[in-house]
């Protein structure tokens, strides 16, 4: 049976960037355990050999000629930023400490 | 006076070009009625009455102008040309909005038109507005939209399937003649069956995907939603074909003969005669309601009397399926869903003004419980030391799923007939503290994503007076034999007394003082749980 901790919950959130309150982290043990152990059933299959499949429809990449097209205006595309500067959005500083980036 | 509502969209069509009916008048006999109640419903999260009377007054011009023009003119229209249409709340449409059901995208307003959108437009149909849905498609009961559930038409105390809820729920109540869904495991084709409608998963690849808000990418496919396989037929036709913006849409030519499926019954069943139908053994166990069983089995055998050769077959790894959609769909969601960063667009928390405190806060606030849960499920999955025991293991495993659907086409079969959902439509909030029990409501559906196989779900008939839905599966690209199939199978049951049904408490919705879905789950909220509903 699965035997997924709070701390690897913890941890898988923080690899998601979610930001999880003490009352979820605890459901989600529960429910993520649960979930875990219906996957238990494929461990009986025997699929050494199988070759794994991406996708579907045998589609070969497809090439266009490398044209320019119109695309978005940049009003358009920073219409819906939380927060822009001129013709940028502004993203929070990655680099923290003094100074930052 | 006849209540235009009623009609199917190739009648308003016809009605159209004869000059009978205007688009004006047609759209706001929807608009009324949708206005009137949504209320009750909770099916749509936008009404566009402006914009669609708009495009109305176009497509009148357009069709008058036709008029003017000669017959050959007024055939060159598309029939969608005038008639309205609902579209799942995560088709872009331009200076609109598109929520996908979550609280992350609340304010974003669409700065394109998807190709979807864009080919309605070309066809000369009518925006009505967007519907709801389980946030960003997850789910299959439309209760986990962050604008609160949608109600059944056919019993308001109970859910209309989904993701797509609020799409089959539209057209179930006769709000629009046809809507566009999504379906990446059953997300039409469920809520379809649950609303006693029908709904259509092309083939992967049919449907150009660009401008519509990606949940699994190996599995996402757009379709159509409408009361007969005749509608199905046309905007499917309307919304195919190859469209350079997305690299994954196929160079396949939209067949013709999608717009002129046989008209009259018995011409339509003889499409019956020597069909070889595949009915699997695997797809009739696991709890499924005896009613609903019952109705499948009817209605093949209705088949088999009228022509068609049934066999049983097996596709022995349908038990597998469960499992491997639930460790492929979250991975590829875990992945798609890292762009709501709240850099680009759509909700923000930059409270803090710490870069990672904001970052976690915007995901933590921004979705809702389904979506969080599938993201941690597909991080999992995809995290170090376990891609190869989860994702990989899953990937494997569809090749032998695949593979049971390749081996029944190879046998000649041309369609297989299953159940589309093991249980009738649920009441509401029976499943909601048991995801593995949500889950199971797609059991009859998922494999059928995960093959890229189109598939449709069609009324059968009511169990306990609520509608039971057959799915039709077919080899890649044969939507037009299936929904020949389809036409068939309503011609041979075109004097079933429960095709004259209306949904059962559609009348209540005109009632102000039935409650709204949200006011009915705020009523039960303190009442202790009960269990986990019809489990498949």
């Amino acid at each position: 049976m699965a035997n997924l901790t709070r701390a690897d919950v913890e941890h898988v959130a923080h690899l998601a960037r979610l930001g999880l309150t003490e009352e979820e982290l605890a459901r989600l043990e529960g429910q993520l355990n649960h979930i875990l152990d219906q996957y238990a059933v494929l461990t009986a299959l025997d699929t050494e050999h199988i070759p794994p499949t991406a996708q579907t429809i045998e589609l070969a990449n497809i090439l266009r000629d490398d044209v320019v097209a119109p695309s978005l205006a940049v009003d358009e595309a920073l219409a819906n930023a939380p927060e822009r500067s001129g013709d940028h959005f502004v993203v929070p500083a990655i680099l923290g400490g003094e100074g930052g980036a | 006076m006849t209540d235009l509502t009623r009609f199917h969209a190739h009648e308003m069509s016809r009605l159209l070009r004869a000059g009978e009916v205007s688009s004006r008048a047609l759209t706001e006999a929807h608009l009324a009625v949708a206005e009137r109640q949504n209320r009750a419903l909770n099916a749509w999260l936008a009404i566009y009455r402006a914009g669609s009377l708009t495009q109305a007054d176009a497509a009148d011009a357009r069709i008058a102008e036709a008029r003017l023009a000669g017959p050959a003119a007024l055939a060159a229209l598309h029939p969608l040309c005038g008639i309205p249409v609902g579209l799942k709340d995560l088709v872009s449409v331009k200076g609109g909005q598109a929520t996908a059901g979550s609280k992350i995208l609340q304010g974003y307003v669409a700065p394109f038109d998807s190709t979807v959108t864009a080919r309605l437009r070309e066809a000369g149909a009518v925006i009505l507005g967007k519907t709801n849905m389980d946030e960003f498609a997850m789910g299959s009961s439309t209760e986990h939209s962050a604008y609160g559930p949608t109600a059944n038409p056919w019993d308001l105390t109970r859910v209309p399937g989904g993701s797509s809820g609020g799409s089959a729920a539209v057209v179930a109540a006769y709000h629009a003649p046809v809507s566009i869904g999504t379906d990446t495991g059953g997300s039409i084709r469920q809520p379809a069956s649950l609303c006693g409608i029908v709904g259509l998963k092309p083939t992967y690849g049919r449907v150009s995907r660009f401008g519509i808000v990606a949940f699994a990418s190996s599995l996402d496919q757009i379709g159509p939603i409408a009361r007969d396989a005749r509608d199905v037929a046309l905007l499917l036709h309307a919304v195919s074909g190859r469209d350079e913006r997305d690299a994954t849409s196929a160079p396949m030519p939209v067949p013709a003969g999608l717009l002129s499926l046989p008209t009259g019954d018995d011409e339509a069943a003889s499409y019956l005669q020597g069909r070889r139908l595949a009915l699997p053994s695997e797809y009739f166990v696991e709890g499924m309601e005896p009613g609903a069983a019952a109705r499948v089995r009817e209605a093949v055998a209705a088949m088999e009397a009228a022509g068609a050769k049934v066999e049983e077959v097996s596709l022995p790894h349908t038990h597998y399926g469960l499992a491997t959609y639930y460790i492929i769909a979250p991975a590829e969601c875990s992945s798609n869903l890292a762009r709501y960063d709240g850099v680009k667009y759509g909700f923000a928390d930059r409270s803090s003004g710490e870069f990672i405190a904001d970052y976690l806060r915007t995901r933590g606030v921004g979705f809702g419980p389904e979506v969080k849960r599938r993201i941690m499920l597909g991080t999992y999955a995809l995290s170090a030391g376990y891609y190869d025991a989860y994702y990989l293991k899953a990937q494997k495993v569809r090749t032998l799923i695949k593979a049971d659907f390749d081996a029944v086409w190879a046998a000649g079969f041309d369609a297989i007939c299953a159940p589309t959902s093991p249980t009738v439509a649920f009441p509401l909030g029976a499943k909601m503290e048991d995801p593995v029990a949500m889950y199971l409501s797609d059991a009859c559906t998922l494999p059928v994503n995960m093959a890229g196989l189109p598939g449709m779900s069609i009324p059968a008939g009511l169990s306990e007076g609520l509608p039971v839905g057959l799915q039709i599966v077919g080899a890649p690209w044969s939507e037009l034999s299936m929904l020949r199939l389809a036409r068939a199978y309503e011609g041979i049951t075109a004097r079933a007394t429960w095709r004259d049904l209306e949904p059962a408490e559609l009348h209540l919705t005109d009632d102000p003082t039935t409650p709204s879905p949200v006011e009915r789950r705020e009523r039960t909220a303190g009442a202790p749980a009960t269990g986990s509903g019809g489990q498949a």
